[in-house]
């Protein structure tokens, strides 16, 4: 709508042209006399009417944009030219009250040179559009950007992100096997991320190895590295056993050395949200958190989340989702607790580690909460009395399935995450078999030459073959001795070595 | 003698205590205290320091209008609307003309709308010129001082010259009749045909609503240097900056706009059509730093509100610069100017919610008026004296409404 009034305006003025242009025209040719002056008229009549003519072909201004070529300043700055609203030359006067680019507008007929030389520029707004020769960005001035938006978000974090952090104390039950570098180096760059103080106390069953503690010595953190005596089972039954065992043990550590902060249990095996470490500075005593329950089952064709539609009514009312947690009433009060329905699972569930079938948790997993550290100091002013004191609780024989058993009174227990209803951690266990071989510190080694006698050596004049034709043909040879040699062997590479060098000593022989 | 000595030494008390108050108040706060030229003038309650009377009109100045559009509720405009039902319900407003000291006539102008939603200027002089029309003849209160303790909502492009374009604004330059009235309107340049003297500017209208519910937390950090969506004049920006990261610019709005806003440092506030723009509301809402890119502009509320200290003012010359010059302010300056924005009474000020609540625009706009009290004696006229020129203006203007 307002180019169409742009244009109706241009129009206008188009039609207004010959109009206005007769009055100065009148004046100039009053102001100039005799003879010449009609020569001057005509002459002028005509040019403006040839210009009014071509105007109203154009549908704009032309004039303006022969003037702006002529009397235009050579500016190194890119012009661009959209609406054109530079003067004629012959009526400065009129066009004082059309311009845009007035700076200071004062009452008209005015006829400075002022106007004319800011009336030159061809307008978008008031001035025309200036580009700089080098339109690229500057790299200090990045820098600069950057630094003060570093400063900025530090400075919201003072404002709004939580005020006096506490100390993070995690506990974590790990030992040596297959898939313990990919689950603790996850956990660790978790804990590399945070904002906070972190003591990470990573308690190993079957003692502190050095494998466990070359895995650590990558990170910057703050680490206690306990071993615990006991070797880890093969049956999870009795490896959640010894878990909760391990982790009792850390709580001793805590009790010792008084650690002050917030004692949270990471399994290495879980996957951990940094927004979980945020909600957790909010606990006072205890708290409990809603987890995702990551039961997988190696099977293909059996997807575990269709059980429980095998399951009567009743139990298909219950929520499907795999989350274990606190359950709130509407006032946000803790109720009670959703645990997980395992009953669905149990034909189908792992016995043993690397068994293909799901890995249930238990009923509560410790993962789930978090308490303060001063519940298991020993002093016991420290801590309130619905507490039990940590020796107490550890020296049962019963398994302490959950931090719930240090509790006298459970329904102390803060939710937390939106009273659980936002989940920021989830269960997961996925190992391989017991007996499954990595590389050790999975680095692999490359074999030093092991220099073999050449008589040893099965064909001396034989190139490289494939392994299996080489089986294949030793059939027909005699050398035993090689052959069982051979089959030992596991790697393609370290027969292919033992050729090589073969050769090579046989070479050095021969000579 | 004696009771020049007595009010001397009342002022000398009252001076004291009013110094205690404001040290007071001065307690550590995270947040900076806006302290205007005249002082912490946004917290300032109107209530009890005038008194507004509103003229009765018949329906067809206001509601009738509203009823034949009522998207005049929602666009950039709508504080003339809400200033009528603010007042009518205000603790300020009084029944008896006798006691006001400010008169209001609430002649809605800007509610004709094109189909597009763009207001149609071309029946305001005529419509204004008939109101003041009935409530001179109505009512002697005008005819007193020519309208000089009267006030007017014009919130349009260009205030009283009831034009959009600044060409024909300027050349019919304000209307006649209210050379004497105070205006408030949205439009505010220095050195100009449409600014008049002891005008109240105020911000354009800005839905409170809308607004609040695309407020994101605070804690996420801001990770937009600088940000910008709009068209049209901005092409300057655009042409310079379009290749630098740094910039967050473009002429499509996103449906994130209000949240992309949140996560900028800076909010480029460019002149456009006419030189004010939501986007300054927007900033302040959002506690992005505005950038003023107009020359000579008059901001909202500019007695109250210390705007250099708040944005950051760039010449149009220097937007090629504009890099430079944004990434040479200095940490502690950016700070100050984020904590100011944080002030709420910053935010409140911007705003013209539904229902009022203290602080927002309508209570800046009182306050302003009620900083011009009392009236100058000069303004009432002596009898048969007269100032404005009816006749005078565009002949179309003079036609009947």
């Amino acid at each position: 709508m307002k180019f169409q009034v742009l244009q109706q305006s241009h129009a206008n003025r188009g039609r207004s042209n010959s109009c206005r242009g007769a009055s100065p025209l009148d004046s100039s040719a009053d102001g100039s006399g005799g003879t010449t002056k009609s020569a001057a008229a005509i002459f002028w009549i005509m040019l403006h009417c040839l210009c009014c003519l071509i105007s109203l072909v154009l549908g704009f201004r032309f004039s303006r944009l022969v003037f702006f070529l002529l009397f235009s300043s050579s500016s190194t700055n890119n012009l661009y030219t959209s609406t054109l609203t530079a003067p004629f030359a012959a009526d400065i006067a009129e066009t004082l009250s059309f311009t845009t680019s007035l700076r200071n507008f004062s009452p008209p007929l005015k006829t400075d040179a002022v106007t004319s030389s800011s009336n030159s520029r061809v307008v978008v707004g008031r001035h025309g559009i200036r580009i700089r020769s080098w339109p690229h960005p500057n790299p200090e001035e990045v820098m600069k950007a950057h630094r003060i938006m570093q400063t900025v978000q530090r400075e919201q974090r003072v404002q709004y992100g939580i005020k006096n952090p506490r100390t993070l104390i995690v506990v974590t039950p790990t030992y040596v096997r297959t898939f313990q570098a990919l689950h603790l180096t996850g956990l660790m760059h978790t804990l590399t991320n945070l904002p906070y103080e972190v003591v990470w106390i990573v308690v190993e069953a079957g003692g502190a190895t050095n494998e466990t503690a070359a895995l650590l010595a990558n990170s910057k953190l703050q680490i206690k590295h306990i071993g615990y005596g006991k070797k880890m089972p093969i049956f999870w039954d009795a490896r959640h056993k010894l878990e909760s065992q391990m982790r009792l043990q850390a709580l001793r550590v805590v009790r010792e050395e008084k650690l002050d902060g917030i004692v949270m249990f990471a399994d290495d095996s879980n996957m951990h949200s940094l927004e979980l470490f945020d909600e957790i500075q909010k606990v006072q005593w205890i708290g409990a958190l809603s987890v995702g329950i990551l039961a997988y089952s190696s099977h293909s064709d059996e997807d575990p989340f269709e059980a429980p539609k095998n399951l009567n009514e009743l139990d298909e009312k219950k929520s499907p989702l795999p989350i274990q947690g606190p359950a709130c009433n509407s006032s946000d009060q803790l109720i009670g607790w959703h645990t997980f329905n395992s009953i669905a699972y149990r034909q189908k569930s792992a016995n043993y580690i690397g068994d293909m079938a799901i890995v249930l948790p238990r009923k509560l997993e410790w993962c789930g909460f978090v308490m303060n550290s001063r519940l298991v100091w020993e002093e016991s002013e420290f801590r309130p009395e619905w507490i039990k004191d940590l020796d107490m609780v550890a020296t049962g024989n019963g398994e302490i399935e959950n931090p719930l058993s240090f509790l006298k009174d459970s329904s102390m227990v803060e939710p937390l995450g939106s009273c659980g209803k936002k989940v920021m951690l989830w269960w997961l266990r996925a190992e391989a078999r017991a007996d499954s071989k990595f590389p050790a510190g999975w680095r692999i080694e490359p074999q030093l030459e092991v220099t073999v006698a050449a008589k040893r050596t099965p064909w001396p004049d034989a190139p490289p073959e494939l392994p299996s034709k080489v089986i294949l043909e030793n059939g027909q040879k005699n050398a035993t001795k090689t052959q069982t040699q051979r089959s030992r062997r596991s790697s393609r590479g370290k027969r292919k070595h033992e050729r090589l060098s073969a050769r090579i000593s046989r070479e050095r022989t021969e000579k | 003698m004696r009771n020049s000595s007595w009010g001397f030494l009342l002022m000398f008390l009252s001076a004291f205590l009013l110094d205690l108050d404001a040290f007071e108040l001065r307690k550590g706060q995270k947040t900076e205290r806006i302290s205007g030229s005249a002082g912490d003038v946004l917290e300032d309650d109107p209530v009890g320091r005038l008194k507004v009377f509103v003229y009765e009109l018949p329906s067809k100045y206001n509601k009738k209008i509203l009823q034949k559009d009522p998207r005049c509720l929602n666009h950039m405009f709508a504080a003339e609307i809400y200033m009528h039902r603010f007042l009518l319900s205000s603790p300020v407003r009084t029944l008896n003309p006798e006691e006001a000291d400010w008169f209001y006539t609430p002649v809605y102008t800007t509610c004709d709308l094109t189909p597009n939603g763009l207001p149609l200027p071309f029946k305001s002089p005529r419509m204004m010129r008939s109101a003041i029309q009935l409530i001179s003849s109505n009512w002697p209160y005008w005819n007193r001082t020519e309208g000089a303790d009267h006030f007017f909502i014009v919130p349009h492009d260009f205030g009283a010259c009831f034009h959009y374009q600044e060409e024909k604004a300027i050349e019919r330059g304000i209307l006649p009749l209210l050379q004497r009235a105070t205006l408030v309107q949205t439009f505010g340049q220095r050195n100009h045909v449409c600014l008049k003297d002891g005008s109240i500017t105020v911000p354009p209208y800005a839905p409170p609503q809308k607004m609040q519910s695309h407020l994101i937390p605070p804690s996420i950090p801001r990770s937009i240097f600088v940000y910008f969506r709009g068209l049209g004049a901005r092409a300057a920006v655009w042409e310079n900056f379009k290749d630098n990261p740094l910039f967050d610019i473009s002429t499509e709005h996103p449906t994130t706009y209000y949240e992309d806003m949140q996560r900028a440092v800076f909010c480029l506030c460019p002149l456009g059509w006419a030189p004010w723009s939501p986007r300054l509301v927007e900033a302040v809402i959002f506690g992005c730093i505005p950038v003023i890119i107009a020359d000579d502009i008059v901001l909202p509320f500019a007695d109250a509100i210390p705007w250099e200290d708040i944005g950051v003012y760039v010449d149009e010359k220097d937007v090629p610069n504009l890099d430079t010059i944004l990434t040479s302010i200095p940490t502690e300056v950016i700070l100050r100017k984020q904590r100011l924005l944080a002030n709420p009474s910053m935010k409140q000020a911007m705003l013209f919610p539904h229902p009022a609540q203290p602080g927002d625009a309508f209570h800046q706009i009182l306050n302003g008026l009620a900083r011009k009290l009392p009236h100058d004696k000069s303004v009432y006229l002596r009898k048969g004296e007269k100032v404005l020129n009816w006749t005078a203006g565009p002949l179309a203007d003079l036609k009947p409404w």
